[in-house]
């Protein structure tokens, strides 16, 4: 009888769960609070899947544990930081359009830099461990080691103040509910990369055979395609958006530090494990999840927020193995 | 035999310790299907995935007309014009058949779309399901699209691994009939378990045994010898 119920309302009755949790915190939580929470974790889980998206689509096309991947979101916020001062006229001018300009140079300059990185790293020491999940652990994690290093070489070891863009800063009063413009602006970003990902992966040729290597990566060499070069541009890539959720993230947490790219490389790892590797709209649901908890739990019961996200990540595992959407779903 | 199109010669393969070709060796003439048949384990499989490059030979020599290939990567040897349709299929499951195609189409030229429109006509299914995902076909329409796609390109030589596998008697009449068509654009090597069906394909066979070639000759011979059938197929003659 339960399976014919699931079998035949299984997608209902996940909307429905879904939305019960989403609207549960309301018990404990007022209701401007609650909005103004929600619009927190929103930002918090769009900058989350700017990091994971990358993770996910190496490990999933690749079947590389890159634990580098935090560094290079480390970079790309430092290298977004460098831009920021080089242009801070542009920074702390009352222009929405001079701000909006430079936020997207230090964007694009980071994702390029960081891409270039991720290429020589890919190239040089990635493509020596393929197919080995302990030496790509290994060597991922010494090349973590490297690359925080150098940072402090090149910026010094100090944290650093990131300056918020002049009409980035400060409130919207929407019906007495807070709504931080940043976040708002982290929430856009967060779904036109998302929306930008999806079009290339379902509307280009690449993105079909990128969709078709993670389903099986021997099919697409004997088709004819040469998998190496397709490896090399996904890390690339992966490594372009890490470096961008490290530019947006460092605007939001006001700051940076060499050691920053551990601390989201974690959520980056749970986002993927409860998404499904190789997805991006898993990557999605993911970082919205934890974004989402983590800043409710953080609200109700603040010593178990960081835990509450690892909690999440083993109740999906008992109930979905392979993730919220395995690749292929 | 007519002109070599492929030649292997005392080709060795090993996969992780177990050493399954041992100096495998044996040509593929032009206006032919070969047959690669034997016992489960014998080899085959590994011998057209090592011909196909996704398996690297520790030894020997592999020549596609009359350039050698054993030390290419895969996807350089698919674009020399050789196609392949694994055993398992290989379908990517969650595309859609369009999709499928389009991954293995490697030049979107004017050719290749009346190779692919000659295709759809032989597979009429396919066209049917052009959006459906491929993971929802059924095991024969999964099969057909596997060997359209190594078909749409401009291949002169086909590697089939144990189409017939899992597919029901009536499936099985109906790759027998697509494949005798495909031999008229291309040369085949089919590899298989099913003898009515690598007899009714096949016009010259290879028996491998232990990773060598034990025996080779015309299919039309091989129906007749029972001693030989029963030695190295498994095949015996009802009362005999």
């Amino acid at each position: 009888m339960a399976e014919i119920i699931l079998r035949r309302w299984g997608g209902e009755l996940a909307i429905a769960g879904a939305i019960a949790l989403f609207l549960l915190p309301l018990l404990g939580i007022p209701g401007k609070t609650y909005l103004t929470l929600t619009i927190a974790g929103l930002a918090m889980g769009m900058l989350l899947f700017l990091v994971a998206s990358g993770l996910s689509i190496i490990f999933g096309l690749m079947d590389v544990l890159n634990f580098a991947h935090g560094s290079l979101f480390a970079w790309g916020a430092y290298v977004g930081f460098t831009v920021f001062n080089l242009m801070m006229d542009w920074v702390e001018a009352d222009s929405v359009l001079m701000n909006l300009g430079v936020f997207a140079i230090a964007i694009v300059i980071a994702m390029i830099a960081v891409a270039i990185l991720g290429i020589i790293l890919e190239r040089v020491i990635v493509r020596r461990v393929y197919g080995n999940h302990l030496f790509q652990i290994l060597i991922t994690f010494g090349a973590t080691i490297v690359l925080v290093e150098l940072i402090s070489v090149f910026w010094g070891p100090n944290d650093e103040v990131m300056t918020v863009p002049f009409t980035f800063r400060g409130n919207w009063d929407v019906m007495d509910v807070i709504v931080d413009r940043y976040r708002v602006i982290c929430i856009v970003i967060g779904l036109l990369v998302y929306s930008v990902i999806k079009l290339i992966l379902k509307k280009t040729k690449i993105g079909t055979i990128v969709r078709a290597g993670v389903e099986n990566r021997e099919m697409v060499q004997a088709m004819g395609h040469n998998i190496f070069l397709l490896f090399t541009g996904v890390f690339a890539v992966g490594a372009g958006l890490a470096a961008l959720g490290g530019v947006a993230m460092s605007v939001f947490s006001l700051q940076v530090y060499p050691h920053m790219g551990s601390t989201y490389l974690l959520f980056a790892f749970i986002i993927v494990i409860i998404g499904g590797l190789g997805s991006v709209t898993g990557s999605l649901v993911g970082a919205l999840i934890v974004g989402l908890s983590y800043n409710y739990v953080a609200y109700l019961v603040p010593w178990a927020a960081a835990g509450s996200n690892v909690i999440i990540m083993i109740v999906i595992l008992l109930v979905r193995p392979t993730g919220l959407f395995p690749s292929g779903e | 035999m007519s002109e070599t199109v492929l030649k292997v010669e005392g080709v060795h393969t090993f996969i992780g310790q177990h050493h399954i070709l041992q100096g495998i060796s044996f040509e593929v003439g032009a206006d032919a299907v070969t047959v690669l048949i034997g016992r489960n384990g014998a080899g085959k499989s590994t011998a057209i995935k090592t011909v196909m490059g996704l398996l690297p030979p520790s030894e020997g020599r592999i020549l596609f007309r009359g350039k050698e290939i054993q030390r290419r990567k895969p996807y350089e040897i698919a674009r020399m014009g050789i196609g392949f349709v694994p055993e398992d299929m290989g379908v990517f499951s969650g595309l859609t058949v369009e999709e499928n195609m389009r991954v293995a189409m490697l030049i979107e030229d004017e050719a290749t779309y009346q190779r692919l429109d000659r295709t759809l006509e032989m597979f009429a299914d396919l066209r049917k399901f052009w959006k459906a995902k491929a993971g929802n076909l059924s095991g024969g329409q999964k099969q057909m699209l596997a060997i359209a796609r190594a078909i749409v390109n401009d291949t002169s030589l086909l590697l089939i691994d144990e189409p017939s596998k899992g597919l029901a008697p009536i499936i099985v009449e109906s790759l027998i009939e697509v494949i005798n068509r495909i031999k008229d654009h291309s040369v085949v090597i089919l590899v298989e378990q099913n003898f009515s069906m690598a007899s009714s394909v096949g016009d010259n066979f290879y028996i491998l045994d232990d990773g060598i070639v034990v025996h080779s000759g015309i299919m039309a011979e091989l129906v007749h010898d029972e001693e030989l059938k029963s030695n190295y197929l498994g095949i015996s003659k009802v009362g005999g």
